[in-house]
């Protein structure tokens, strides 16, 4: 049952099958037994989880089910949800529980969905590994010596151990995509504006974009039905019609189904720094996207190389103005001995903020002080244009782009947790989307065997054009349908014991 | 440039975060290294480039003049900090919080 799609879960639930009771009640047994040593969860919360699984089960009787009434969905500790604990990874709000509901979340309440918990991420969704957290890494399914990627690794490792039926996530530089190719699943970044951020704790507002990371394609456009859509509350979101991100699902094809979509290959994408298996990889599933019909042009991102630097001044820019609201006065963590205003900011602070939390604010402080202005804040925003045009003049010629996602497989534990440079680089084929606002999407397309011999996941990413999801989404479903990667799962037997 | 231990103080003043001598040490060789990644946009011609601040060429959409929040004081004050200094209450009074005194 663990392993079946969204839609299956969906048709067991209408014909009675199961219940959403049930089906809750596997996962949260699941959990019980696997995160202790993988530690997706931050928190869980049993009686108001099934409280809502019951009230599914009532709506389901009552025939007003939707397609993802009953299911239990995994929710980045990033998003507020009224009664919980929402810590976004962070001592800092340690005792936080929110007193309302992002967009994401009531978006979920609203078609009757189940929340199963809370999942593990990097302080503030800054890292690329979970290794950031206030409250311990995240272990990576498929070898519990090595990260399963970030930030939304608790969401990534609870949907490779099938500790959910689907998960959310949020991707300011990779944060879905680069840990969907860690631990082997699908994870899509929308266009930016196209999810609400109402209620999605803020890192760098022009960059955060929620999207989900589930089993496949279909399971994600599913998820995107219910988490798309205009919400006044985000003075950035998008007012644009709903759409079905199903609608090229499944279409009857005459000929091969991807005939006449042009696919560009980024020169810059295969270049210095991509491990040479992780490129055959991606190379194999181009070779497969041939046979289903599409034609595979070479294009050029020339920029790229230049989208680490410029993230790294934006990002923390609008992050230490963003986390300047937690100042220890009206929530989050107070320090506990102060002599007047000035030292229960400084400590309230020093104490409820982490390392890499702390090396960011004070980047974006310097590179947004006086006389530095020019030189580094306005410099990345003339440069992050550059980025941007190279992908208009990009899609001038192909429909999608098409790349590895990450530079290498998941790495181990503590490998780079003291170089925040090398942590930097995993997201050099990731952060660039986020830059130009364009939706971008991890795929399973094989393994890789590390130097120490263990088989892992790769992702091969598909970036698309402006809105062009349903297209992605699509190009995504066709390869799922003549592979089995995305069927995948980690062995856990170690830890799961005799079933 | 090449920042100093008393840079990297002077920025965390600013940043209103408490930094030790060994943590402004420490700090320092890890910004050193990625101001030395950023500073390769130094290299890029950029004359003439309009900053992007965002993705989406959209303007601030406005709204009608009329109340849409209630007030949800309570419920907001429940999550208020410990007041700390010996004191295990939450740091709120009559509705208010409280911190130190900031005027003499």
């Amino acid at each position: 049952m663990i392993n079946q799609s969204l839609a299956t879960l969906s048709q067991m639930l209408a014909e009675k099958q199961v219940s959403s009771v049930e089906l809750t009640q596997t996962f949260l047994d699941r959990i019980d037994t696997l995160n202790p040593d993988i530690n997706a969860y931050i928190a869980l919360d049993q009686d108001k989880t099934l409280a809502q699984a019951q009230a599914a089960d009532a709506r389901i009787a009552a025939g007003n089910a939707l397609p993802l009434t009953g299911i239990p969905i995994a929710q980045k500790d990033i998003f507020c949800a009224k009664g919980w604990q929402t810590t976004c990874g962070s001592k800092m709000l340690e005792n936080f529980i929110a007193p309302y509901d992002a967009h994401v979340i009531s978006q979920f309440d609203a078609v009757g969905a189940v929340n199963l918990g809370k999942t593990n991420m990097d302080e503030f969704a800054m890292g690329s590994s979970n290794e950031t957290s206030y409250f311990g890494g995240v272990k990576n399914p498929w070898d519990l010596t090595r990260v399963p990627g970030g930030s939304s690794g608790g969401s990534a490792a609870a949907v490779a151990a099938r500790l959910c039926a689907a998960a959310t996530g949020t991707d300011t530089g990779g944060s879905i995509r680069q840990p969907a190719s860690l631990c082997g699943f699908t994870g899509l970044k929308p266009t930016y504006g196209v999810v609400s951020r109402y209620g999605m704790i803020a890192f760098a507002s022009s960059l955060d974009q929620a999207g989900p990371m589930a089993k496949s394609a279909e399971d994600c456009a599913l998820m995107m039905n219910v988490m798309a859509g205009f919400d006044e509350r985000d003075s950035t979101s998008l007012n644009r019609k709903k759409e079905d991100y199903s609608r090229y699902l499944n279409q009857p094809v005459s000929g091969l189904p991807l005939a006449g979509l042009k696919i560009g290959l980024p020169k810059e994408y295969f270049a210095e720094g991509l491990d040479a298996a992780v490129a055959k990889v991606v190379m194999d599933a181009v070779a497969e996207y041939k046979k289903l019909g599409a034609e595979v042009i070479e294009i050029s991102l020339p920029n790229t190389g230049l989208s680490i630097p410029v993230y790294y001044v934006l990002a923390p820019a609008e992050a230490s103005s963003n986390l300047s609201r937690y100042d220890g006065v009206r929530y989050g963590h107070r320090a506990d001995q102060y002599a007047d205003l000035m030292e229960m900011y400084c400590k309230s602070r020093a104490e409820g903020f982490g390392a890499e939390v702390k090396r960011r604010i004070l980047i974006g402080t310097y590179v947004l002080s006086a006389g530095y202005y020019d030189a580094y804040y306005l410099k990345a925003q003339q440069i992050r244009r550059l980025i941007a045009q190279d992908f208009v003049e990009a899609f001038k010629r192909c429909d999608v782009i098409v790349g590895p996602a990450a530079p290498s497989t998941a790495f181990k534990a503590g490998e780079k947790v003291d170089d925040p440079v090398a942590m930097y680089l995993q997201d050099i084929y990731t952060i660039s989307t986020n830059l130009a606002g364009l939706p971008g999407m991890s795929v399973p397309a094989g393994f890789a065997q590390a130097n120490d011999g263990v088989p892992l996941p790769v992702g091969l990413q598909i970036i698309g054009n402006y809105f062009d999801e349903a297209r992605m989404l699509n190009v995504a479903h066709q390869y799922q349908r003549v592979t089995d990667w995305h069927t995948r799962m980690p062995d856990l037997t170690a830890i799961e014991g005799v079933a | 440039m090449a920042l100093s231990t008393d840079d990297i103080k002077k920025i965390a003043h600013l940043a209103r975060i408490e930094v030790s001598d060994d943590e402004a040490q420490a700090t320092l060789a890890k910004l050193t290294g990625i101001m030395g990644l950023i500073e390769q946009m130094q290299a890029v011609d950029t004359q003439g480039i309009a900053p992007m601040s965002h993705s989406q060429d959209v303007v601030q959409r406005l709204r009608d003049d009329v109340v849409n929040k209630t007030n949800q004081r309570e419920a907001f004050q429940q999550i208020a900090p410990v007041l700390g200094n010996g004191s295990a209450e939450r740091a709120v009074d009559h509705g208010l919080y409280l911190v130190p005194k900031v005027i003499e």
